[in-house]
């Protein structure tokens, strides 16, 4: 069955089609290319079918991976793919640019900014002052009192125990305190449920009339992730959905930002805000990710579609979390009333509704998910 | 002792002596099979829940004539629970014992080696997989795991050995056949499944969903065959909250069997449709939109 490994020109083919691969927005490891040569080896290079399995299994990590492998191993090896129903085409990311949501934040404020004179009393008044309202001087500088925010993440026992002085008794460190003992008894030793960091999902709605506080919250969002990274997932919502949290962990926020501006296809799109969610819930919510977490949701609550698909889905999103909060930038405005469609449809379904429009009200928002 | 590598020639191969367990492999599941025992890689499996990742790992040991060990990942699991641990009961028992017999003439040097001896070792699975091998292991949902585990996992499956501190080096005379799911509720760290073959195991098309059924149940006909997977079809096809998987499709053709239905018609449709639905809300959902719909065609 061994055959030798592939030979001059069989080996350049291999190897380029891993860099058509990259090319094609699909980086490969070397150690993963070395993989793909050796699976070819194994099996018999005459069957297409062998040879598209074969890279498959090596070069994917993800189901994300398989439609821009396919279309690359059609461009590369020429035939079509003996590809799966119902995974083509899920996601073809398209790229869009940070700049649009840019614009659409200083398209207010075209006069020349007057010079910020920052001291201490003026941060406190940005610290209050509604951020659609900014100029963008002021906006630089809020962007870099967001970045200092130290977030706490909300705690849950976990399973595992912990020596304590009080608590039920641990038999374990008894028993071996007895053994070197000699089997003595001696005082018992106590321990007590650990906890761990409880998982915060953050749903951040993207759409038009949330753009100028998009910016603003993604910023606010990477702080979170890089509080606790493992812990922390963001999405965005609009008109579709889009997984932002691999992007937001990269330590530099500008780096971290530009990535996510990258992944959104729907910058100040509409707003779609059942389906998206719905959308959450089926490909990440019920399988674990919004189960016995905070879930955070960040928008004004102007539904275009229907309202009940949006009731239905907060109701769900309710019974697998372990809070929901919804925070609504214009709920901080006087004289506010939670009218819009959307809003009133999730009303019964969330445990709070919070503001969000300026910086001390994303602190207190913080504050809120700590205790959660 | 034959590494189980050995035991098969080919992709098409290996895909009949699955067959011949039950299990109806695809291209794609066969070659990433084979691949796996070829070169000694663990197989991660991806995909909705119900579409036999578990049973791929029991078919493949049972046509490979293999032990399947398997460990279940949970939240918090440790090193204790998945590796091994120490009877500490047993140990102080067995030290009591000795003490008494001895009548204070013990050697505590000896005493403490007579403890720590492979008699009072718990195996848990991932040691056994080591001890047995070969054999097939599987790590059954690998995303309920926390990151330090899939870290520990990592060294485990790199090294096929591990290290009791007491007894020395344990090390797999074959590597174990290692397959891993996962339902996908967490993104698993990539250095993990960099080290691992990749399969996206999706819902199987029609035909092949019969032909399942058919093998799994001997004394199913063909026709309820047919209407049952079609009725599963269009319920996936719904946008539920739970699509069914394949383990309900059998559930459902199981039920019907039970009943001596030969034909599945509205109502009885209606009164199993348990089997196949767990939301109150995907039911509700299928009644409205109407049971002639699922029996039709």
């Amino acid at each position: 069955m061994h055959t030798a490994s592939p030979s001059g020109g069989a080996l350049v083919g291999l190897i380029g089609f891993t860099r058509a691969l990259a090319a094609a927005g699909l980086p490969v490891a070397p150690d993963a290319t070395a993989a793909f040569v050796t699976a070819v080896t194994e099996l018999d290079l005459a069957d297409p079918g062998h040879l598209y399995w074969a890279g498959r299994a090596t070069l994917c990590h993800n189901p994300d991976d398989l439609a821009r492998y396919d279309l690359a191993f059609e461009s590369w090896f020429g035939g079509t793919v003996p590809t799966h129903p119902g995974l083509t085409a899920e996601s073809q990311p398209k790229l869009s640019h940070i700049a649009a949501l840019a614009e659409a934040a200083t398209a207010g404020s075209d006069e020349a900014a007057p010079d910020l004179q920052v001291a201490a009393d003026e941060t406190e008044v940005l610290r209050h002052r509604d951020i659609a309202e900014l100029t963008p001087a002021e906006r630089a500088h809020l962007d870099e009192l967001i970045a200092t925010l130290r977030p706490r993440p909300p705690m849950r026992a976990a399973l595992r125990v912990r020596p304590s002085r009080r608590g039920p008794v641990d038999p374990r460190r008894t028993l071996r305190a007895m053994l070197s003992a000699g089997g003595e008894p001696v005082r018992p030793s106590h321990h007590r449920k650990a906890t761990r960091p409880r998982r915060v999902v953050l749903l951040v709605d993207v759409s038009g009339s949330m753009s100028p506080y998009a910016d603003a919250l993604l910023r606010f969002a990477h702080v979170v992730t890089r509080a606790n990274p493992s812990g922390t997932e963001v999405f965005s919502l609009g008109t579709r959905l889009t997984r932002l949290s691999r992007a937001l962990r990269a330590r530099d926020p500008e780096i971290a930002l530009a990535g996510a501006g990258r992944a959104v296809p729907d910058w100040a799109g509409g707003t779609r805000l059942g389906e998206t969610l719905q959308a959450f819930l089926d490909r990440w919510g019920r399988r674990g990710l919004a189960r016995g977490a905070v879930v955070v949701v960040f928008s004004d609550g102007w539904e275009r579609g229907d309202p009940s698909l949006l009731a239905e889905q907060m109701a769900q999103l309710r019974r697998l979390a372990h809070a929901v909060l919804w925070v609504n930038p214009h709920a901080g405005v006087d004289g506010y009333q939670p009218v819009q469609s959307g809003i009133s449809a999730a009303l019964p379904h969330i445990d709070r509704l919070l503001a969000g429009h300026s910086l001390a009200t994303l602190q207190a928002l913080l504050e809120e998910v700590h205790r959660a | 002792m034959r590494a189980p590598a050995e035991k098969v020639a080919s992709p098409e191969d290996l895909a009949r002596q699955l067959d011949s367990t039950g299990y109806l492999a695809d291209e794609g599941l066969a070659v990433s099979a084979y691949l796996a025992l070829r070169m000694g890689r663990p197989l991660f499996c991806e995909g909705e829940p119900g579409t036999g990742k578990t049973s791929l790992a029991v078919a493949l040991a049972e046509a490979l004539d293999l032990p399947l060990v398997r460990l279940q990942c949970h939240e918090g699991i440790d090193a204790a629970q998945a590796l091994y641990d120490w009877d500490f009961p047993r140990q102080l028992l067995h030290l009591r014992t000795l003490e008494a017999a001895s009548a204070g003439t013990l050697d505590p040097d000896a005493a403490e080696r007579s403890l720590y001896t492979e008699r009072f070792l718990l195996t848990r699975p991932l040691l056994r997989a080591l001890t047995e091998s070969p054999c097939v292991l599987l790590v059954d949902e690998i995303d309920r795991a926390d990151d330090e585990f899939e870290a520990f996992l990592l060294q485990l499956l790199d090294e096929n050995a591990v290290t009791i501190p007491e007894l020395g080096e344990i090390r797999a005379a074959v590597p174990p056949l290692v397959v891993l799911t996962s339902n996908r509720t967490r993104e698993v760290h990539d250095a993990l499944k960099r080290r691992c073959l990749y399969l996206w195991v999706d819902h199987p098309d029609l035909e092949r969903e019969v032909a399942i059924l058919r093998r799994r149940l001997p004394g199913i006909d063909e026709t309820l065959a047919r209407q049952v997977t079609r009725a599963v079809h269009v319920l996936r096809e719904m946008e539920l909250l739970k699509p069914p998987g394949v383990a309900e499709t059998l559930d459902w053709a199981r039920a019907l069997l039970e009943l001596d239905r030969t034909v599945l018609d509205a109502a009885t449709a209606s009164a199993t449709l348990g089997a196949v639905l767990k939301y109150r809300e995907d039911l509700a959902r299928v009644a409205r939109a109407g049971l002639d719909r699922l029996v039709a065609g």
